[in-house]
């Protein structure tokens, strides 16, 4: 079954077509790798799943329900949580109280007046931040400032806040960009970590190669705003017109 | 105890006894002696203290947490005032009306302007609150004059109506009674101390919004308040809707304003359009800052100190100034005084605006900040020699 539909998606701005008739269905409990050359649309599909951009045409379903209209917070209360390509974490706040606030956003709503009982009193709130810390190997950090963790720990904690919601559908955007190879590979193993243990829909947009075979069962490539091919990331290394339009191209620049 | 953690309690407790003691704390010096110009005690500094720390503690919520920085919000301070005399001069000398009502109106005032501020962020957000407060004052000072009586000021006046008040009650506003201004004094040897139905009224009032404040700085709205400073796109990523929790943020903040607007007019009914100038504005904003944007004690602190400077540095005039340094041979003196002339008497905003420049500087936490320091620094001195139990004293 899928859980998100991409129908006839189209998006231009002023004379670019940044994506060019779009169809891309994504299979509920997969990781589906999006990769292409720079300016191939990755990031403007991107943001027409979680409403930061309203596309000019076309359809995107998630689970049956239409997104196309609906504020970030509203995608993201249906079950689509995004991961950014530089860590979105809340510097000024401490991890626990990082780790808090998506806990609250799952129990509240996008908008409670809960001002009179301190945070400290909500024990089922406190457990579930506490448990997620704990999983995620965050818990001895807890009252750390999040702005002066490594880059490594705050991909973790921004996953780990996203993880709290449970939601069904995690997008991430280049998660490895910028990292050294130990942090690369430690995401990695903790993006195949949750994939074991949780029943969740990966979408991943990538640059690095390792890390899209190491984690990818889905491949769709995208250039010049439209799906070139999809396929399995075996058929994917040895198809010609990949080879020609990304990774040959890629393996020259390198 | 009241729902509140040790520390918490232990500083609400702090204000509460300051507060109460305040009539004999500020006034250390004997009535007759030459330090007596330093003395706060007096019953109309002392009401300003708390009234404009009731303003700078609503202000804080806004500012301190979300971090968006009004510039407007002494238009709520005048529409409280307004409202309250109104209250005097309709239904009754009884203050109690009066207060409820300039809060209510203030609350309803801001979600107007709130609602439409809000709709930018940063600069553009400052400048709207501004512009709102200048229509304010230039609409109470003009064009509304039958409502603000204009220039004049609004105040009351033995024909008005006042049809909950009996013949014999009192002109002057009151608590079922107990007039505003009615003071007791206790003279001891050359001491003296004014206790006054109207600070004490005031006082009550900082104490409970302070604990609101407090209520709100732990609990989980506070916390989101504090994640709209820190990251709105990762809250909007989570799930969250940022424009509710900062238009509650800035209603909650104006109603405090108006509460304190009440509360003047309350304590001296009568209300001018000056309230709403945008230097009345500022001057919450330094309040806060100076004393420590985003902590409990920081807007208490700089208002008292602001309120201070305005009040007392101010009295300072030449005349003073010679006598103090009347012991110095003529020349020295004369060229003494010309110098810290500028600074003191009319020119006491120079020294505040040297005070306000050096803790942006160099305390950027602000007074608060300042006061952890010397703490920090008296247990390190404690602690060093031997002595294990100096790192239990407590901070703050």
């Amino acid at each position: 079954m899928n859980i998100l539909e991409i129908k006839n998606v189209n998006k231009r701005f002023g004379g670019l077509q940044a994506l060019g008739n779009v169809n891309l269905n994504v299979a509920e409990n997969t990781v589906h790798a999006i990769i292409g050359p720079n300016g191939a649309g990755k990031s403007t599909l991107l943001n027409v799943l979680v409403g930061k951009l309203i596309p000019d045409t076309g359809s995107v379903m998630f689970d049956g329900q239409s997104v196309l209209g609906r504020k970030p917070y509203e995608i993201n209360q249906m079950g689509i949580s995004r991961v950014f390509q530089t860590p979105e974490i809340f510097d000024d706040l401490s991890v626990q109280e990082n780790m808090l606030i998506p806990c609250f956003a799952k129990r509240d709503g996008a908008f409670a007046m809960n001002g009179y009982n301190s945070v400290g009193s909500q024990q089922d709130v406190m457990d579930k931040a506490e448990e997620m810390l704990v999983e995620m190997k965050l818990a001895d950090k807890r009252h750390m400032h999040a702005a002066s963790m490594s880059r490594g720990d705050k991909r973790r904690l921004e996953i780990a806040m996203c993880l709290a919601q449970d939601p069904r559908l995690l997008l991430l955007d280049e998660p490895t960009a910028g990292m050294a190879r130990a942090d690369t590979n430690n995401t990695i193993d903790l993006l195949k970590q949750i994939k074991e243990e949780r029943d969740i829909t990966i979408a991943i947009i990538e640059h690095d190669m390792h890390v899209v075979f190491s984690l990818a069962e889905r491949i769709t490539v995208l250039a010049q705003g439209t799906p070139l091919v999809e396929d399995t990331p075996d058929n994917i290394k040895g198809h010609p017109k990949v080879r020609e339009a990304y990774l040959g191209e890629s393996q020259v620049a390198a | 105890m009241l729902g509140l953690n040790k520390k918490d309690l232990g500083v609400l407790l702090l204000v509460a006894l300051l507060a109460l003691a305040a009539p004999i704390l500020l006034n250390p010096f004997p009535a007759d002696s030459g330090m007596a110009q330093f003395n706060a005690g007096y019953p109309d500094l002392m009401q300003r203290f708390v009234i404009f720390g009731i303003f700078a503690i609503g202000y804080n919520i806004l500012f301190g947490l979300t971090g968006y920085l009004s510039f407007g919000h002494a238009a709520f301070l005048g529409v409280g005032s307004y409202s309250a005399v109104w209250m005097m001069k309709l239904l009754s000398m009884n203050v109690i009306p009066a207060i409820v009502l300039s809060v209510i109106v203030a609350g309803l005032f801001s979600v107007v302007i709130g609602y439409v501020s809000l709709r930018r962020s940063g600069i553009y957000f400052s400048i709207l609150t501004l512009a709102f407060a200048q229509m304010s004052f230039n609409l109470a000072y003009s064009v509304l004059t039958p409502i603000t009586n204009g220039e004049t000021g609004l105040q009351i006046s033995l024909s008005d109506p006042r049809v909950l008040d009996g013949a014999n009650a009192p002109s002057y506003p009151n608590l079922f009674g107990a007039q505003m201004n009615s003071a007791a004094t206790l003279e001891l040897g050359s001491w003296s101390f004014t206790f006054s139905v109207g600070y004490y009224l005031c006082a009550f009032l900082m104490l409970v919004a302070f604990y609101i404040s407090i209520r709100i700085f732990r609990s989980p709205f506070g916390l989101m308040l504090r994640a709209v400073k820190s990251n709105q796109q990762r809250m909007n990523y989570t799930g969250l809707n940022t424009k509710p929790y900062t238009l509650a943020a800035f209603v909650i903040s104006g109603m405090y304003a108006g509460l304190a607007g009440g509360l003047l007019a309350s304590m001296d009914p009568l209300a001018g359009a000056e309230r709403m100038q945008w230097t009345a504005s500022g001057e919450v904003v330094l309040m806060t800052i100076l004393g420590g944007a985003g902590t409990l004690l920081g807007p208490v602190l700089g208002a008292g100190f602001i309120k201070y400077f305005e009040n007392i540095f101010s009295k300072i005039n030449d005349n003073v100034l010679h006598g103090w340094f009347s012991f110095m041979p003529d020349g020295l003196e004369d060229f003494i005084v010309t110098i810290i002339h500028p600074f003191v008497g009319k020119g006491w905003h120079l020294t505040l605006g040297l005070l306000f420049m050096l803790v942006v500087i160099f305390l950027p936490g602000g007074l608060v900040e300042g006061g952890q320091r010397i703490g920090r620094m008296f247990r390190r001195k404690k602690s060093d020699p031997n002595t294990p139990d100096g790192e239990t004293t407590p901070a703050e």
